[in-house]
């Protein structure tokens, strides 16, 4: 295979890393730019996502797209109430402090970690992809699943854009995020706007698990990569700037689909980490967030 | 209308209000003067829930001290903060949406609040740290307006406007006043409320130390000297 054709194929393959990344980033960008919590347990919301999704595929009856639909519903459903449980009986009594989150958000990350190991074993798992239509081109074949992740990742993200930009809950948390106090003094429920935040944060979490289970497998340290990578995506993008957040998801996944191709997936987050110090060094509020 | 009894309140160890007792009536405009530090932003605060408070918040008999902050705009208390505290990156009718969905009011009473500032109008979809100061303020002050508040608190209104602007909202405020709103209106600027207010309530050390009624009191009065140090 020639040099285009492959660096198309490490293209695509960087499409796939970038949405689903975007989809895991911007949860944690969510919460920390309306909460400005620092949620360490997102990784752990996203394993539990992949589990959730594993355990409902594997009890409905059926072809793999019935299981595979059911858990893109349950498994954030079931994530979602889980972060706003941790929302409301943790984070909200440390009264948001932003180093006792911390501190109690790794907590959370071990607790599930640990729950899951305990429950379901060392034992990497594998959900079946709900269809397994392949794209041949003139080079190679490529597999349609993978191209729907990216298109389906795009659509929950512009379904995030049109929550924030559109709806009344999206405007109470724009409002919030500017300042929580004035919010409270128009009557804005702060309690249950941060509730529902971490909620969707952890949700979009597991939505990107989902996604990306029929081409992973399902593990209890899975969780740790993309929290790391989301991490680097929200630091290079801007915390708490969404916008900042998507073009970084691409900028890394795409750099992480073709220097993993051509070289080594090691380097790919060597350069990764390099960049998240290079930006700190030089921009400290990222691509696009603003000065403190 | 709104009756403070007892009230003391602080922040952490600091107690800067203490045994406050203070009331405003229904369609007058009550002026809070005193000098800087006397507690007057901390009274706007406690009203508001924002900070816990000893003591008793009543408004129209119902007791509003230990309400949960958000609470307090849904039983009609309007607050219009010092530095405006726009939702800046929001849009002008964003903004005033969230004043709106509060006490689930709608279209006719934005039409009536951009009635009063028609400028307004012209700007709806204009992000609001972009507006000037003037506009700003008329902002804030149509925002809490839109919640259709019996009492409006007024945190120094008048900061940084031009005369013109101070006169316009002068207008907004004397016309709530016909409505039976209650208006509080804290001002260092004696000048710039004077004419407007009812009573004026002088503040000192954390309590209202002396409430005068407007007629009674002289452009030089002995209390402006006492009280706010003009």
């Amino acid at each position: 295979m020639g040099f285009g054709p492959f660096l198309l194929l490490a293209v695509m393959e960087g499409l796939v890393s970038a949405a689903v990344l975007a989809l895991t980033a911007v949860g944690l960008s969510l919460v920390f730019g309306v909460m400005r919590v620092v949620n360490v347990a997102h990784g752990a919301f996203f394993m539990l996502g992949a589990l959730v999704a594993w355990f409902v595929a594997g009890h409905v009856a059926g072809p793999p797209v019935w299981g595979w639909l059911a858990a893109l519903v349950v498994a954030p459903l079931v994530v979602g109430a889980l972060a706003a449980l941790v929302d409301i009986s943790v984070l909200k009594r440390l009264n948001y402090e932003p180093e006792a989150v911390i501190v109690a958000t790794i907590g959370v990350l071990y607790i599930l970690e640990q729950a899951a190991l305990m429950s379901f074993g060392p034992d990497a798992r594998p959900v079946a992809a709900p269809f397994t239509l392949r794209l041949q081109l003139p080079w190679f074949g490529y597999s349609g699943y993978k191209l729907f992740v990216v298109v389906a990742a795009c659509a929950v993200l512009a379904g995030v854009w049109l929550l924030m930009a559109r709806t009344r809950f999206g405007l109470l948390m724009r409002a919030t995020q500017v300042d929580r106090n004035t919010a409270r003094a128009f009557g804005i429920n702060v309690d249950r706007v941060y509730a529902g935040t971490f909620a969707l944060g952890a949700a979009l979490a597991a939505v990107a698990a989902v996604l990306v289970v029929p081409i992973s497998q399902v593990h209890y340290l899975m969780g740790a990569d993309p929290l790391l990578l989301a991490f680097i995506t929200v630091i290079i993008g801007g915390l708490g700037s969404l916008r900042g957040t998507l073009v970084a998801a691409l900028v890394i996944g795409l750099s992480d689909g073709v220097i993993s191709m051509f070289w080594s997936p090691t380097l790919s987050k060597i350069i990764a980490t390099l960049l998240v110090a290079l930006v700190l060094v030089f921009r400290p509020q990222g691509l696009f967030g603003a000065k403190a | 209308m709104l009756r403070l009894e007892g009230v003391s309140a602080g922040y952490g160890a600091v107690t800067v209000l203490r045994g406050l007792s203070f009331a405003a009536e229904a369609g007058e405009v009550t002026c809070i003067m005193g000098r800087n530090g006397v507690g007057k932003t901390t009274l706007m605060r406690a009203i508001m829930g924002q900070i816990a408070v000893s003591g008793s918040v009543r408004l129209g008999g119902e007791e509003l001290a230990g309400l949960p902050a958000h609470e307090v705009p849904r039983r009609g208390i309007a607050l219009v903060p010092q530095g405006r505290r726009l939702f800046g990156p929001l849009t002008v009718a964003e903004n005033l949406e969230i004043g709106l969905m509060t006490r689930g009011k709608g279209a006719v009473t934005r039409d009536r609040v951009l009635d009063l500032f028609p400028r307004l109008r012209e700007r709806l979809t204009q992000v609001s740290s972009t507006l000037s100061g003037g506009e700003q303020q008329m902002l804030a002050i149509a925002r809490a307006l839109c919640l259709e508040p019996k009492v409006l608190l007024l945190d120094e209104p008048t900061e940084g406007l031009q005369p013109s602007m101070i006169a316009a909202i002068r207008q907004v405020v004397l016309g709530l006043k016909t409505t039976g709103v209650a208006v509080v209106l804290v001002e260092q600027r004696v000048s710039a409320v004077l004419d407007m207010a009812d009573r004026v309530a002088f503040m000192d050390h954390g309590t209202v130390a002396e409430t005068v009624a407007r007629a009674d009191l002289a452009p030089g009065a002995a209390q402006f000297a006492t009280w706010v140090g003009v």
